[in-house]
């Protein structure tokens, strides 16, 4: 029964994504695109060549952070909806850091990704605060964590960290996350030691979830507040924490793209999406750290390879976006799949 | 006679079992037929196959001698056959006669639902089975006794001639039982038939005709039951000879282990459940605490384990004051608790087995050393208690979701009292269960007991209460109001004295 269980586990998500890809391409041959070609492109624009690919690992690196930190909320039955605001946050405060603190790399590197971690835990820790004690929902706060999160790092790039610009200015050598040696390795695309770091928290989460006590807590909490109070389990804490480790997450997510990608920030006129995309990751992925980083490869070769969509195939890269969706859909919709899945396997018992 | 219902052979597998193999009721016109069987042994399954929930692979339905196919339960429906649930499937806000038309409005000629007419109509069916349902009583002021009545209600409206009653008795107290027990057999009387899925064998001695039995899915056979004895139905049922009497010698208390004084808690709602209770529970006895559902037991419980605040009053455990402590400083300090809801408190039902097991005690060594699971003994820890306490279950890693009723229960009776508790508070560790596991609880209890353990046991089942306990605490509108020994009473003094009667009253009743 487990056995079948986990099969399913892994079949759902492998079954949403060849029905999105599916559905993707019927789309675009009614709009009059050709799928192999167009799906080709997107291939070539993902892992056509060293720089690609180093292109869509960096791409992957923060949803791997912001799909952990979505996915650690939800074992606690917490849906973090708040983890675009903390990626904000932590990138802001990365590169805050990064340019204004002078020190050797060993300690300047280590502060500002520490220092994103803590912005993205103080973004979790108010609604994991509220939650557990007013019982307020944590979705509506983190939906309105988000805007402030944004707002006031717009208002602190315009007028703390510059003269009424849009961009700060270049974070220092020793806070940057950039390698030379990755870097050249791909044709001098941006990657960066973030992914490293980033598979090592996901091991590091792996551990937390399946192996401390800390973990035990924060799943019993979410299988069952009730049953954890009685076995003496302090739920409001475990709430509390689940949502601070979920925010540091999401801060560290940010800190790829302050410390790695970009070296600096600029003002939003939206949001990042790296933390909402961390939530269908985190679908997608079942929760599991394994299975949120094969998510965000999925992720990053899709949203790198639209790049080339456009110019290798005449597709808009607004198609990638409708497949992308039409993947999140069904894997939303894994209960029509598991249902199927269930009628097939009955029948073929018989 | 005829038969108003004939289900032949049935047959009906799932992937990997055969809950029902060759089954076979017969249903007379105007009897009361129980079906009789431990659970799991595919009552359920039956009942769902008559009521077209499942197709059964081999075997036919009759009704009326007609053979028929019900696919879905709204055939059912029409052949006449209605349910009476378990669980009943009311809207609280809504008074008795909405509740009674709900799907099946009468309606005026504007398209209006004709209220007035349905009252009338509810009123004359529940006056002429003595029901006593006042059709305009919303169902959250009515009692649950009443709210059964509004489920047979509900069935006899939609013109049902064979009732079907699922563990009605399982909510009721000992009045409302016989008072359930006199609407039975006014039904037949008005012709009805009536299938009854119980396993309390009292209750078919007391009422049913006859009784088919089932044990893991094979039918058993039917029998008379002016022709059998409870000890027979029971072995027909288990498959071997069981024992009523709880085996225990004389209790030899000892100190005194809990000592509650003047306690005063709310419930929820901020009212005031428990009203100055006194209680004492020394080492060595089984303290039974009888009372009718709603009189402060549920509440008392939480105030004693820690997960409701105490207004007033002090609880001491060994002396010591754990008043308003956290759970885990009263489970520290020596309780065990089997909690009345197994599946809200007494289990993470996503958890395995093994996680279960450890759920207070994962923090501790050997099960983890500084914030690390050491899962290698975590379950081999569980797997000894599996074993030990006979919980039935393929292996250790299985979710407590997939276990019976009764091995559930088995595997938190095992963690609770493997601990050692000073005091074990066994909230009604034996309700839902069969014969077999409510045998293994009591003796689990009764050995504890012996080993210099104060028992706490609260139950809304007299015959548990009068076999098990030593001392008897009668509890009413959040106090103890008497204090009686089992032997010195019966169920009809205890009964009186949980309505609410001063014991010199009940005494004269007697």
């Amino acid at each position: 029964m487990t056995t079948n269980h986990k099969r399913s586990a892994i079949l759902i998500p492998i079954i949403s994504v060849l029905l999105g890809i599916i559905a993707g391409a019927i789309i675009m041959l009614v709009s009059g695109y050709n799928p192999i070609t167009g799906y080709s492109a997107l291939f070539r624009g993902a892992f056509g060549d060293a720089y690609a690919i180093g292109e869509t690992i960096r791409r992957t690196t923060p949803y791997i952070l912001s799909g952990l930190a979505v996915a650690f909320a939800f074992r606690a039955s917490l849906f973090n909806i708040g983890a675009e605001g903390q990626v904000i946050v932590g990138w802001l405060t990365a590169v805050w850091i990064g340019i204004s603190v002078d020190a050797p790399m060993i300690i300047h590197l280590p502060l500002a990704i520490l220092g994103a971690a803590i912005a993205g835990a103080i973004w979790g820790f108010i609604p994991g605060l509220l939650k557990a004690k007013l019982g307020v929902h944590e979705v509506i706060v983190t939906i309105m964590m988000n805007y402030i999160a944004l707002f006031s790092t717009n208002e602190i790039i315009r007028n703390v960290l510059t003269d009424h610009k849009t961009t700060t200015e270049s974070i220092k050598d020793s806070a940057s996350m950039s390698s030379e040696w990755l870097s050249s390795m791909t044709y001098y695309s941006r990657l960066h030691y973030g992914i490293l770091l980033a598979l090592f928290v996901a091991v590091i989460i792996w551990f937390i979830i399946e192996r401390t006590t800390l973990g035990f807590e924060i799943k019993a909490v979410g299988f069952n507040p009730h049953a954890s109070r009685y076995a003496g389990m302090n739920v409001s804490k475990n709430i509390i924490l689940a949502m601070v480790i979920s925010g540091a997450l999401g801060g560290l997510a940010g800190a790829m793209e302050g410390l790695g990608t970009y070296g600096n920030i600029s003002v939003m006129s939206g949001f990042s999406n790296i933390g909402f995309d961390g939530i269908a990751v985190a679908l997608l992925g079942a929760n599991t750290p394994l299975g949120v980083i094969l998510a965000a490869l999925l992720f990053g070769s899709l949203k790198e390879g639209a790049n080339e969509m456009p110019t290798g195939a005449g597709v808009p890269t607004e198609l990638v976006d409708i497949i992308i969706a039409l993947i999140i859909f069904f894997v939303a919709s894994s209960y029509i799949i598991r249902w199927a899945l269930l009628r097939y396997q009955g029948r073929k018992a018989k | 006679m005829e038969y108003v219902i004939e289900m032949l052979n049935i047959t009906k597998e799932f992937p990997g079992i055969v809950a029902n193999d060759n089954i076979t009721l017969q249903l007379k016109k105007g009897e009361i037929h129980a079906l009789l069987g431990e659970n799991g042994a595919g009552k359920s399954t039956l009942m769902n196959v008559l009521f077209g929930l499942y197709q059964p692979e081999k075997g036919h339905i009759r009704i009326r001698g007609q053979e028929v196919e019900i696919t879905n339960p709204n055939i059912a429906n029409d052949l006449g056959i209605g349910m009476v649930h378990q669980h009943f499937m009311l809207v609280e806000p809504f008074t008795v006669t909405q509740n009674i038309i709900l799907g099946k409005e009468p309606k005026t000629k504007t398209g209006r639902i004709d209220i007035k007419r349905a009252e009338k109509e509810i009123r004359e069916l529940s006056d002429r089975y003595g029901l006593k349902v006042d059709p305009t009583a919303k169902i959250r002021d009515i009692s649950v006794g009443m709210q059964q009545r509004v489920e047979i209600l509900k069935t006899l409206y939609r013109g049902a001639e064979v009732l079907i009653f699922d563990e009605p008795t399982a909510v009721l107290t000992p009045q409302e039982i016989n008072e359930l027990m006199d609407i039975m057999r006014s039904l037949v009387k008005e012709g009805k038939s009536i299938i009854l899925i119980t396993h309390k064998l009292k209750e078919i001695l007391q009422v049913a005709d006859r009784c088919t039995i089932i044990r893991r899915g094979k039918g058993i056979g039917t029998v008379n039951v002016s022709e059998t004895t409870e000890s027979e139905l029971a072995s027909l049922m288990v498959g071997r000879e069981v024992n009523f009497k709880v085996d225990k010698q004389p209790a030899k208390p000892k100190q005194t282990v809990l000592k509650i004084n003047n306690l005063h808690v709310r419930d929820k709602r901020k009212v005031d459940m428990v009203k100055g209770l006194d209680l004492e529970v020394r080492a060595g006895e089984i303290v039974g605490i009888a009372g009718v559902d709603g009189n402060g037991q549920s509440e008392l419980i939480e105030a004693i384990t820690g997960l409701t605040r105490v207004q007033s009053g002090q609880i001491l455990l060994n002396d010591q004051d754990i008043t308003n402590k956290s759970p885990r400083k009263i489970t520290e300090s020596g309780l065990g608790h089997i909690p009345q809801d197994r599946h809200k408190f007494g289990l993470v039902l996503d958890y395995s087995v093994g996680e279960n097991m450890v759920l207070q005690t994962y923090y501790k060594e050997p099960f983890s050393k500084r914030g690390i699971l050491n899962l290698k003994e975590i379950y081999r820890y569980a797997k000894k208690m599996i074993s030990a306490y006979d919980v039935r279950t393929p292996d250790a890693y299985t979710k407590a979701r997939s276990l019976s009723g009764g091995n559930q229960q088995k595997a938190i009776i095992g963690r609770e009292v493997d601990r050692s508790p000073d005091l074990l508070i066994a909230a009604q560790p034996t309700r839902g269960l069969d014969v077999g596991a409510i045998e293994f609880i009591h003796k689990k209890l009764v050995e504890e007991r012996d080993k210099g353990r104060a028992v706490l046991l609260i139950s809304f089942e007299l015959d548990e209460i009068l076999d098990v306990s030593d001392r008897i605490a009668v509890m009413f509108d959040g106090k103890v109001v008497a204090d009686v020994k089992p032997e010195e009473t019966n169920e009809q003094e205890l009964g009186l004295l949980m309505a609410g009667s001063e014991l010199q009253k009940a005494g004269e009743g007697k």
